[in-house]
């Protein structure tokens, strides 16, 4: 139904749904996480925070699971290359997620102060360390990754983890971690009730201005950096491997999708409008609109960062004809195909179940709540 | 060269943290039926004790759950950080049900797995036992869409090479998804789990009646358990006969690893009961044989002959040879993608492909290969014979132990007689690993017995690794390791913990 060349940009498109909504669903579970020693001040706030999520965070995190599962599915090329060469960075994300699904489930199940309290530990790393390395990986990929691909297509990575924690990369990780953080407090705003909810508030507050600084900040030192041109390349809708192009690196080249298509500047416009939501909802009570001010922000904030990569994936710094496109780095033109019927189909009925999972959990969690059922909930 | 202590170091962690993760798999996989089984006894009979029963083996299933949904990350990062070049050759084909299983079957888990444990209060009775059916669903959909994914190393069919892309790519959909290799593993694990999780409820429920606790509560649960591990067993034991028929079919080399059978025998093949193997001489210092089982089993005939390892050596060794022209002809082919001669002699011999890769292990180029080097490829090309033979035995053993277990509890749930007898309860509680030993072992021989390939006959396993250091490999090996054994130890407590509180711990204030 679809040419090669359209089912390639769908892709781009799918991918970036799948982040996006990973940002958004378990954005606002890892934003509470990572929020759980800051505003949680005893063990019954913390019940709180951890319950407002408990019924939806193991569903949330399968957007994570779908968005690597399709990278390696429809960017073979890119799930192979970025996974090995950011090994240490991959790990780090692992091992922190690791303390999540059991520290929600292992928790309460003891009462022993020291157990909680080191799980509410694991449950703040679990939720922080992978916000801002996603972002830490988002910056690495406008400067330039060193890795180069022998004719076999054999990919070799000749950085280290430290140098991915140069400062731009590390700015653009305060964006994603507080994005994510600020979904959790909008979510908890509208969860939670009493002082818990006024610290949600004012951490949403604060969060929405972290934010909006490092995102302008990134923006300007952007235009600061060499960015990724192809210079030639053979028919984008046939079947391609990343060395068949040439490319060149030009100051203000992330910018140049931008520049040609005035209308994208839209995209970065939403965050701050998203910001202004979030204000105006915080402010006025109206708990909802924040939450989707902030989810407005995750869209616009990943979607801008692509946007200005586009067609660019992973470019490489070390070899940049080895920089992985959305012209030369996918799937075949089949699995593009049956994957894109896969998400057509699968994609709605996902979005259909949780929000029945979020209408038949909705409501306050209150302390009261926690109390009357110690035994039963997290 | 790609270094062979990394390769080494590569699956010594893919291994490990497979197993670990196949601790809590299979049990999810059983007892997530159990619960279902549990609940609608409770919707129909209106009985509370039903469910509570729901209730407390869930609340052991949610412990379980954790680590599993834990340790099933690792496994999907795992390809593209230590298998990159493998998740760059066949990526096209293999990613699709991996990504499929995220979007049809773990969301469709996940999502109701925090329904069932916090929805008790907000849903009708029906509804309730509507949302734990769909966790169980979904959890059977994840193991469908991982053994497609896993049936297609095993056995690759629907797809081709792509010079242009240097990898395999996706032809047949269909036949990717409707693999008989694929369709018999399935039934073969499912039903491995559902033996797991059903002796995981009669062993402790049998605990509960020989010390005369909860006893209602554990009769109940231990009918339940006998009935549906009977069931189990049987699957297990038919699927895993009809996965041997599939292994004759497109594993040679497994099939007679496995048997120890190194002489192309006359049909029917008779079974080795046991052997002393000697990998040196090629040959077993003594057997004890039974005669036709194997032909049968594996050819489902009396006159089909089954080639043994000598011969399989011997064929792959032409194999190999064909391999290295096609290796050099595709060198050629790429380096003038255009020229239609030479696309036609890479075309000749490309399905030798990866038996030329298998060179590589020995000479980077495999024109420098000497006949020595020929010969080690092709002495690779099957597996060493002894770890297969006595893991393959070790399940079976396994497998017909616990039919004979659920047989006997199931006889005695109808006759109503397994309270007076202490030795069913007994042998039921200490075989509660039992499940997990024959379980890993099956893994062993499916894995482990498709070697040196991780997809048969295309893609060698030293060539799939991803081009770390050892330092990186010894660093995380220590990682997890660290990180797993922490975490076993944090489940088995709370396990034991719970399971010893019995359903009380659904009120109790010290749970």
């Amino acid at each position: 139904m679809f040419d090669y060349l359209t089912l390639k940009l769908i892709w781009w498109l799918l991918v970036g749904v799948l982040l996006i909504g990973f940002a958004i669903m378990d954005g606002h579970d890892m934003g509470v996480g990572a929020l759980l020693p800051v505003i949680g001040k005893d063990d019954t706030d913390r019940r709180v925070m951890i319950n407002s999520v408990a019924p939806h965070w193991d569903g949330n995190q399968v957007w994570f699971i779908t968005a690597g599962g399709a990278i390696f599915a429809a960017w073979p090329f890119v799930y192979a290359t970025a996974f090995s060469g950011m090994y240490w960075a991959l790990l780090l994300v692992l091992f922190a997620l690791f303390f999540r699904p059991v520290g929600f489930e292992y928790r309460s199940k003891l009462t022993n102060p020291a157990w909680r309290t080191a799980w509410d530990w694991g449950l703040f790393a679990g939720s922080a360390v992978p916000a801002l390395v996603f972002g830490v990986a988002f910056g690495n990929l406008f400067q330039g990754v060193p890795f180069h691909l022998d004719d076999t297509m054999r990919s070799f990575y000749s950085g280290s983890f430290w140098a991915l924690l140069n400062p731009f990369a590390l700015l653009t990780g305060v964006v994603s971690l507080s994005l994510l953080a600020l979904q959790g407090a909008t979510f908890l705003a509208h969860r939670s009730e009493g002082a818990l909810q006024a610290r949600a508030r004012t951490a949403g507050n604060v969060l929405v201005i972290v934010l909006l600084a490092a995102f302008s900040g990134a923006g300007v030192w952007v235009s600061q950096i060499d960015g990724y041109v192809i210079a030639s390349i053979p028919d984008i809708g046939s079947a391609l491997n990343p060395l068949m192009k040439t490319v060149t690196r030009q100051p203000g080249a992330w910018f140049a999708n931008y520049q040609k298509l005035p209308i994208l500047w839209l995209v970065p416009a939403l965050a701050y409008l998203g910001g202004l939501l979030v204000l105006a909802g915080l402010r006025g009570g109206k708990t909802l609109l924040a939450f989707v001010g902030s989810s407005l922000a995750c869209l616009s904030v990943i979607l801008t960062a692509g946007i200005a990569l586009f067609p660019f994936i992973l470019p490489s710094s070390e070899h940049p004809v080895s920089s992985l496109t959305a012209w030369d780095a996918t799937s075949s033109y089949v699995t593009l195909n049956v994957m894109f019927w896969v998400a057509l189909i699968f994609t709605p009925i996902v979005l259909a179940y949780t929000s029945w999972a979020y209408h038949v959990m909705r409501g306050k969690i209150t302390r009261e709540f926690i109390t009357a059922n110690d035994k039963a909930l997290y | 060269m790609i270094d062979s202590t990394v390769v080494d170091l590569s699956r010594l962690q893919f291994a490990a943290t497979a197993l670990y993760h196949f601790i809590f798999v299979p049990l999810t996989l059983g007892l997530s039926w159990l619960l279902v089984v549990m609940e609608a006894a409770y919707v129909m009979s209106g009985k509370e004790i039903y469910r509570d029963m729901t209730k407390f083996w869930g609340k052991l299933y949610g412990i379980n759950f954790a680590l599993g949904v834990t340790t099933g990350i690792t496994m999907e990062f795992q390809f593209g950080t230590n298998w990159a070049y493998y998740s760059h050759y066949v990526g096209d084909i293999f990613g699709a049900p991996l990504a499929i299983e995220g979007l049809m079957a773990f969301f469709l888990e996940s999502t109701m797995v925090g329904l069932f444990f916090f929805g008790w209060n907000r849903l009708s009775k029906a509804g309730h036992l509507a949302v734990t059916a769909l966790m169980a669903l979904g959890t059977n959909l994840s193991a469908v869409l991982i053994l497609i994914a896993n049936g297609w190393m095993q056995d690759p069919v629907g797809s081709a090479f792509n010079p242009v892309t240097m990898r395999m790519e996706l032809t047949d959909f269909a036949a990717l998804v409707f693999n008989p290799v694929a369709q018999s593993k399935f039934v073969h694990t499912v039903a491995a789990g559902y033996v797991t999780g059903s002796l995981f409820v009669l062993g402790i429920s049998s605990w509960y009646l020989l010390k005369g606790k909860h006893v209602e509560f554990a009769k109940r649960s231990f009918r339940i358990a006998a009935a549906f591990g009977l069931a189990g067993t049987l699957s297990v034991i038919v699927l895993g006969d009809e996965s041997g028929y599939a292994v004759s079919e497109s594993q040679k080399s497994k099939l007679a690893a496995i048997e120890a059978m190194w002489e192309t025998e006359p049909a029917p093949a008779g079974f080795n009961l046991i052997a002393s193997i000697n990998e040196e001489t090629q040959s077993n210092n003594w057997a004890i044989k039974i005669p036709y089982v194997l032909g049968l089993i594996a050819t489902r005939s009396t006159s089909e002959t089954l080639p043994g390892i000598r011969e399989i050596r011997a064929e792959n060794k032409e194999r190999v040879k064909q391999g290295i022209e096609a290796v050099i002809a595709l060198e050629a082919l790429r380096k003038n993608p255009q020229d239609a001669e030479l696309l036609a002699s890479f075309n000749k011999v490309e399905k030798h492909l990866g038996y030329g890769l298998l060179v590589k292990k020995y000479s980077e180029d495999v024109r420098l290969a000497t006949p020595e080097i020929i010969e080690r490829a092709a002495h690779d090309s099957v597996p060493k014979v002894a770890p297969l033979f006595w893991t393959f035995r070790l399940m079976v053993v396994l497998g017909f132990a616990l039919f004979a277990l659920f047989a006997l509890a199931f006889w005695a749930s109808i006759k109503n007689t397994f309270q007076q007898k202490p030795w069913l309860l007994r042998w039921a509680l200490y075989f509660i690993p039992a499940p997990w030993v024959a379980i890993h072992s099956g893994w062993i021989v499916a894995e482990y017995g498709r070697q040196p390939w991780t997809v048969f006959g295309v893609l060698p396993t030293h060539l799939s690794a991803s081009s770390l250091s050892a330092a990186s490999l010894y660093g995380s090996i220590a990682g997890f390791v660290g990180f797993y054994t922490l975490l076993l130890i944090a489940e088995m407590y709370l396990m034991f913990k719970y399971a010893r509180l019995g359903p009380t711990a659904l009120q109790s204030n010290n749970a």
